[in-house]
């Protein structure tokens, strides 16, 4: 990981102030942008059960399974989990619930 | 020193862009522009060049293939005509929203239907609001010129924009005219390195180029690409100040010949500009008093320039080598109408004429009538016909 900081194109940038062409120069920036808001269904990590074989991992398509330093997955990143659920059809040990958001 | 030779006009832009010697060449071969990539691939075969050259499939690719040198990092060129062009549509477009400086020699030939190879402006005017620079060349000494110039004005910080430059299909491309070279070191100094701030090699700092932008952003980058087009009428006059001093050859905006005390002027793109000056030459010793302006630079386009030099004639014919089908007049007489109207110039007469379509051979003759029709609207005051078509069989 990079250890530059992120910094994201506020919604009320300026034309001037704007970077050019639309061209994205904190790359990784994506982190600061929250689409958590998008999920109807919620993933519940059931730690008990988990058997940390981290096949839920890969199957993420963003960055909402957090792995930690000593390479076990912890909770979710609910700020970017959009529930789309691959995660729980992947999960052999049914160590991930799949509940209605709200 | 100049070095003194003959080549044809594609000649003299493939041996602008080996003396440049880009990164990166993608391009597609069609009538009459495949000489520019074909001498280009020889340079490349033989060494002279250190560029990458793409055989691209179509020239969607070959646009597309600059478009990701150039954001790259690299100096990406291309050449086409006419459909190649049409087919590079929607690349133009990202090419120039990108704000990547490509540099595309465009040897102007008629779009299809019907079907034909032969010169005329609706490829290069078809593209003009697309967001590119357009500089248009009389013969192949103003093509190399203007190549050569192009990259500085193309990537000045202020401007970023892609730059398309012109020169007529056959008549100029296909024409061996004496032409005067720069030595290759001197042009190298005066094109310099091209050092983009953001570029998507540049390990220490990635980038995302063309992401989605939205209405959140979208109307932001366009008016800052506006801002790039409206600073780049200074930055065509200094590079063209610093090449005056290089090489002794003066541009501007527009050529201005035989003005000064016109009553009447034509105001005509490329070739035709040389056929009108020779008429120019004809028509004044026989007294009459006409002139010619010829635009180099239409994108951008140099509206209170050309405006003020046009406010003191009595009437303006504004040649159209290309309809732009609103029943009305072509776009190069729009330009003029509006430049005129938005500064309050409202004494000369103007009209038009759609020329030299498809190729149609622009004589002496026809460019006669329209001077000698200016001179009769200027002594009158009366325009019978404001849109017009010269030469066509009727």
């Amino acid at each position: 990981m990079s250890e530059k900081k992120l910094t994201s194109v506020p919604d009320d940038v300026t034309w001037q102030e704007t970077t050019i062409g639309g061209t994205i120069s904190s790359a990784g920036n994506a982190e600061l942008f929250k689409t958590g808001a998008w999920r109807s269904m919620k993933p519940i990590w059931l730690e008990d059960k988990c058997k940390q074989c981290l096949l839920c991992y890969p199957v993420c398509p963003d960055t909402a399974i957090l792995i930690d330093e000593n390479g076990k997955r912890t909770d979710f990143d609910y700020d970017h989990c959009k529930g789309c659920g691959v995660c729980v059809k992947v999960c052999p040990f049914n160590a991930i619930d799949f509940v209605p958001e709200g | 020193m100049s070095i003194r030779e003959r080549m044809s006009g594609n000649e003299a832009m493939a041996y602008a862009m080996k003396q440049i010697n880009p990164d990166v060449v993608a391009a597609f071969p069609i009538t009459p522009s495949t000489e520019v990539p074909q001498y280009f691939s020889n340079y490349v075969s033989d060494g002279e060049v250190e560029t990458e050259f793409v055989a691209v499939e179509s020239e969607h690719s070959a646009m597309s293939a600059c478009i990701g040198a150039q954001a790259a990092g690299g100096r990406a060129m291309t050449a086409t005509s006419a459909n190649g062009l049409a087919l590079m549509w929607e690349c133009l477009y990202i090419a120039a929203a990108s704000r990547l400086p490509i540099v595309l020699a465009l040897v102007n030939r008629t779009l299809s239907g019907p079907l034909n190879i032969h010169c005329d402006h609706s490829d290069s005017m078809g593209a003009r609001d697309s967001g590119w620079i357009q500089l248009y060349s009389e013969n192949n000494q103003e093509a190399y010129d203007n190549m050569l110039m192009a990259h500085r004005i193309g990537e000045h910080v202020d401007v970023q924009l892609p730059v398309m430059v012109c020169q007529d299909g056959f008549i100029t491309s296909h024409a061996v005219e004496n032409i005067e070279l720069e030595e290759t070191e001197k042009v190298r100094a005066f094109v310099g390195e091209y050092n983009p701030e953001l570029y998507l090699l540049n390990q220490e700092n990635p980038i995302a180029v063309g992401p989605l932008d939205h209405f959140t952003h979208s109307f932001e980058h366009k008016r800052q690409q506006a801002q790039g087009m409206m600073n780049a009428k200074k930055v065509v006059l200094e590079v063209s100040e610093e090449f005056y001093k290089l090489t002794g050859r003066k541009y501007g905006l527009f050529e201005e010949y035989m003005t000064e005390d016109a009553d009447v002027v034509m105001v005509v793109l490329n070739s035709s500009a040389g056929t009108a000056k020779y008429v120019v030459d004809d028509l004044r010793k026989q007294g009459k008093k006409v002139g010619v302006i010829k635009p180099r630079l239409f994108r951008p386009f140099p509206v209170g320039e050309i405006a003020e030099a046009l406010s003191k004639f009595k009437a303006i014919a504004v040649m159209d080598r290309a309809d732009g089908f609103n029943a009305a007049g072509g776009p190069l007489f729009t330009e003029v109408t509006s430049s005129l109207l938005v500064k309050g110039i409202t004494g000369p007469k103007v009209v038009n004429y759609i020329f030299g379509i498809g190729g149609r051979d622009v004589k002496t003759t026809d460019l006669e009538l329209v001077f000698n029709n200016l001179l009769q609207i200027a002594e009158t005051g009366n325009v019978e016909s404001v849109y017009n078509y010269l030469g066509v069989r009727e």
